[in-house]
């Protein structure tokens, strides 16, 4: 007979495990891919598997060569990464923009502090922002959506719907005339605008979401106030003057919202533990996304409302400790 | 249906051996009876190399406060007092009786009949809870007769029976609640008489509806008892969550279920007190599952205190051919054995077999911070923090972060997809928290 | 643009100066008076914190030492006399001469020793196995090879054997005494280094009886007393079935390691003996 094993209690453990987890996420992007594959065509998929391929690639070489350690290149994490990447770049950027933004991704903001899990910031965001700063005439040229196209270059593009409505505000119009520029809510939500590869269609987000929450990846508490904060906030400003500020439906189905409350905020490694604390988050995006999109100088604020955030998931863990059991309770 | 708030986890129940009704198993040609099988201070023997001993007799006397008194299981001789390998592979003083025949002593009462009236007064009760070494049989073996005794300045007003089960695979509670069902009622009763309260609820959940349909007939006959089916949910046998489940009320951190006027109990425990107060019958035997996806005849042994494991897997099928590791206690919270020659002591709930293929545990990966360890935290932890604090040997913080209230259920270390040893860990610290905590009281 | 200048100048000046007087107001309130000899003391010192000395690091020694104003009972095992002796003659101090000493593993039940009985799994850190059972070998004393000693160690002086799943100290080890504090189990013990770095130690820590101690362990000191009776300088005492050389006693003259039975004794860097088969046949002659 074989030695018998000694380990610790408990004996069972859960099928879960990171790998399975990361691959859920990325089944859950699935509906959202599929919407952006249709309007932005082949641009689109191009953009996506360079994201995929060159942040593998990456965290292959790092782990290999510099590190010299284990390579893991095949526990999802960083397809994840490149997906997301790809997700929140115009499908009309230059493919080489693509792979840099990828090396500082997985180089930059995941392998320098100690890889998958010990990351302070997202590091799709992070190599979103690296592009945006570094290459802000390609980052802000969005394509028009059409039915499937495969065209590479010469694609139309035009600004976002976000865009519209602050340059026109901007410039001293009414939002109910600049309404009209724009595609009409109902298409809005089917993903019918320019923006980034994955994030133009909130429902198709919706679903991988909820996906996500019955397979129990994601928690609700980040999306629900992260959303809730957005709606409050952008509706009690809606109250003040409706000609300044647009609806705070608009604000929910318009830019990167949707994939940033539940793909971007909710990564694990990047949010906080108790679920207090990811309330607290979640409403502190909230704010921050409002306010960079009303009054700074960006048309959409998600990106770094986020990364912001995540900066102070440290601090939240540290006040917002989970509610101990037989903690003193008031009145006994 | 009631259960606790905070956390928990569903593990696959795998009840295998909940049909297999309880058998006697056959004595075995030596028992090895440790002497410290109860929480507290060990007991010291009272009997002498070479010396005849018959079933029942007191063979080791518990001093201290909380200790217990352990008596032979068996009639034969003394073969020797030493130590012998327990059950994690540290050698421990034990009384090794070589059996000769079955002759028990006088005064015991080995018929079925069931004794309804209870004679004794409280005082007497728990005197003779003590004086037959009755501890808790979930697990934690902590002296019953304790427990009965309400400190001075506290009152308890409700008893809790501890019929959950939580564990998977067990079932020696489950069967117990179908077989001796009467027996228990009684031996509940009695504990109410010697607490002085009118208020038992049984609690149990719901994957047992046999075992509660079962009491809710009979309870009607038993004033005062009352039977609580709970949703199913892991630890729900903690003390602390149990009372949470059944009465909603929340033990203080560090402080003891008197506190909030509760005492809990377990099932086996009330059967053990009802057969020690009604029957004079001391603690020389229990109710243990063998059960585990390669044995092959799942059961429900009654066996006698020293038994050797080897014997109740014998009397299961054997030992089967790919087993990787034999645990004593459930999947979640049982030690694994080193030595299958360990005996059977009074909190041996069940053996569990795990062929090779389940015994591994899921490789390490570095945190992904998922927060789920905290969710399902049933004392509102972060097992995440602690693992990291106790290995860093920050014990101070250990402490702040009330690593002194871990249950050590391991609900953290089935959750964790990273594989991560957090209860590991946390042991350390725990142990290292309290040894820290006992120097600064001193 | 003239004026534009003249303006930033005077501002940024006169800021400036209204900084730096406030600075140096405070820092003269909260001036703290510190013996200057620590700062010597303390450059003296490694400056590795091992916490070898008992204190917190070298700074606090160095502290401690100035206000003591005297060497007794301290000692700098990574400095060893050579630092000690500069501090005393920058204190004008004395200092007495301490022997070298060294870490020593008393245990040797490697895999083929003392061969696996069962397989452990879970954190990989003796303290947690410790808690849990016995040990792979089974040897309630025995080395749990988990290494909790080599990750203390701040020296590089431990490294593990991978083969024998036993720590080896090298000889780069300052004696800082971590590794101690780390074994749950007490296996290594802070020995005199001896003359030429050569040792004797009995590499046992088993107090169980001997026959119980062998079936675990080829290697385990079975607690005979031979090396006792053949010991004339009374270095060797037993006590619960384990012997133990006393280093201020021992001369190092090897007449112990030969009889032990069970080959616990062991001797380190010391010339190969001559005729080692025979001296067990023939110990009077020889």
């Amino acid at each position: 007979m074989n030695l018998l094993t000694v380990s610790g209690s408990p004996h069972v453990y859960t099928e879960e495990s990171v790998s399975k987890i990361m691959y859920g996420v990325l089944f859950s992007l699935i509906p959202a891919a599929l919407v952006s594959f249709y309007f932005f065509g082949l641009a689109a998929i191009m953009v996506t598997l360079t994201a995929i391929v060159s942040c593998m690639f990456f965290e292959f070489i790092i782990q290999k060569y510099l590190i010299k350690g284990p390579v893991t290149i095949f526990d999802g994490s960083a397809v994840i990464t490149g997906a997301l990447l790809a997700f929140i770049v115009p499908a009309s950027l230059p493919l080489w923009m693509v792979v840099i933004g990828s090396l500082v991704s997985i180089g930059m903001a995941k392998m320098t502090f100690g890889g998958l899990g010990k990351n302070i910031f997202n590091p799709a965001l992070v190599g979103r922002v690296f592009l945006m700063i570094s290459f802000p005439v390609e980052m802000n040229m969005y394509p028009k959506p059409t039915s499937f196209s495969t065209q590479l270059t010469d694609i139309i593009t035009g600004p976002t719907p976000l865009a519209v409505v602050k340059e026109g505000v901007a410039q001293g119009e009414k939002v109910s005339d600049l309404l009209p520029e724009v595609p009409e809510y109902v298409s809005l939500l089917m993903g019918n605008m320019g923006g980034s590869v994955g994030e133009i269609s909130a429902l198709a987000i919706l679903l991988g979401g909820i996906y996500m929450l019955i397979r129990k990846i994601i928690t609700w508490e980040i999306p629900a106030s992260y959303l809730g904060s957005v709606m409050i906030l952008a509706g009690i400003l809606w109250m003040i003057d409706p000609e300044v500020y647009v609806d705070p439906l608009f604000h929910l189905i318009t830019g990167g919202l949707m994939l940033g409350a539940i793909y971007m905020a909710t990564d694990m490694v990047t949010s906080p533990m108790s679920r207090w604390g990811m309330i607290v988050y979640g409403i502190g995006c909230g704010f921050l996304t409002i306010v960079i999109r009303i009054f700074g100088a960006y048309p959409e604020g998600v990106a770094f409302a986020i990364l912001i955030m995540n900066a102070f998931v440290p601090l939240i863990n540290r006040g917002f400790k989970p509610k101990r059991f037989g903690e003193e309770v008031k009145n006994g | 249906m009631k259960t606790f708030k905070l956390g928990g986890v569903h593990p696959p129940e795998n009840k295998l051996s909940q049909s297999a009704a309880i058998e006697v198993l056959p004595l075995p040609e030596t028992v090895t009876i440790p002497l410290s099988q109860h929480l507290g201070v060990p007991a010291n023997p009272v009997v002498k190399k070479g010396d005849s001993v018959k079933a029942g007799q007191l063979i080791a006397k518990g001093e201290a406060f909380i200790s217990a008194n352990i008596h032979s299981s068996v009639s034969g001789t003394v073969q020797k007092i030493d130590d012998v390998v327990d059950t994690s592979g540290y050698r421990k003083k034990a009384i090794v009786i070589k059996v000769e025949g079955d002759i028990w002593e006088d005064g015991i009462d080995l018929s079925k009949d069931l004794v309804k009236d209870i004679s004794l007064s409280p005082q007497e009760i728990v005197s003779r809870v003590n004086e037959k070494g009755i501890v808790g049989m979930g697990g934690a073996t902590f002296p019953s007769h304790v427990k009965l005794m309400v400190p001075q300045g506290k009152t308890a007003d409700v008893l809790i029976i501890n019929g959950v089960e939580c564990e998977p695979y067990l079932t020696s509670d489950h069967r117990l609640m179908l077989e001796k069902a009467e027996e228990m009622l009684v031996g509940i009763q009695i504990q109410m008489k010697a607490l002085n309260v009118d208020r038992a609820i049984i609690g149990v959940e719901n994957n047992k509806p046999d075992a509660i349909d079962h009491l809710m007939k009979l309870i009607p006959e038993y004033p005062g008892i009352s039977v609580e089916p709970l949703k199913v949910k892991y630890p729900q046998g903690g003390e602390k969550q149990l009372i949470k489940a059944l009465v909603n009320r929340e033990v203080p951190s560090g402080k003891l279920p008197i506190e909030v006027g509760c005492v809990v109990h377990n099932v086996g425990t009330s059967f053990a007190v009802y057969e020690a107060v009604q029957k004079n019958k001391p603690l020389v035997e229990r109710v243990v599952t063998v059960t585990g996806k390669g044995v092959k005849e799942p059961s429900n042994f009654v066996a006698r205190i020293g038994t050797p494991i080897a014997n109740l897997i014998e009397a299961a099928g054997g030992i089967p051919e790919n087993t990787g590791k034999v645990i004593n206690g459930g999947p979640m919270m049982g030690k694994a054995l080193s030595d299958i020659n360990a005996p059977v002591t009074k909190g041996t709930s069940g053996i569990l077999l795990f062929p090779q293929a389940e015994t591994s545990r899921k490789p390490v990966h570095n945190c992904i911070r998922c927060g789920r360890c905290a969710s399902i935290c049933p004392m509102g932890l972060e097992p995440y923090l602690l693992a990291v604090l106790a290995s860093h040997k920050r014990f101070d913080d250990c402490e702040t972060e009330k690593v002194m209230d871990c249950i050590e259920c391991g609900s953290c270390l089935y959750i964790c997809p990273s594989g991560r040893p957090l209860l590991d860990q946390i042991r350390v610290g725990k142990n290292e928290t309290g040894k820290m905590i006992r120097l600064r009281n001193r | 643009m003239n004026e534009i200048t003249l303006i930033s100048v005077i501002s940024l000046g006169s800021l400036g100066t209204i900084a730096a007087i406030i600075l140096y107001m405070v820092a003269q309130k909260f001036k703290v008076i510190e013996d200057p000899r620590i700062d010597i003391v303390a450059d003296k010192l490694p400056g590795a914190n091992c916490g070898g000395c008992g204190l917190a690091g070298c700074r606090a020694l160095a502290e401690e030492i100035v206000k003591k104003e005297s060497l007794e009972g301290m000692s700098c095992p990574p400095g060893g006399n050579e630092v000690m002796g500069e501090i005393a003659k920058v204190l004008g101090l004395e200092a007495k001469e301490q022997d070298p000493t060294i870490a020593v593993v008393r245990c040797s039940g490697s895999r083929e020793n003392a061969p696996p009985k069962v397989k452990y799994e879970g954190d990989m850190t003796c303290a947690f196995a410790h808690n849990l059972f016995a040990g792979e070998g089974g040897c309630p004393k025995g080395c749990l090879s988990y290494g909790d000693c080599v990750a203390s160690c701040d020296f590089d002086a431990m490294y593990m054997d991978h083969k024998t799943g036993l720590p080896v100290i090298k000889d780069n080890c300052v004696s800082c005494g971590a590794c101690v504090k780390a074994c749950p189990r007490s296996i290594i013990e802070i020995r005199k280094r001896g003359k030429k770095d050569r040792r004797i130690f009995v590499s046992c820590i088993n107090v169980e009886k001997g026959g119980v101690a062998r079936k675990n362990c080829q290697v385990a000191c079975i607690g005979c007393g031979k090396c006792v009776k053949e010991c004339k300088f009374d270095a060797i005492t037993l006590e619960n079935n384990l012997a133990y050389i006393d280093f201020n006693k021992c001369t190092l003259c090897r007449k112990c390691p030969p009889v032990c039975p069970t080959n616990a004794i062991h001797e380190l860097n010391f010339p190969p003996r001559r005729q080692r088969p025979e001296t067990k046949a023939e110990p009077a002659e020889a």
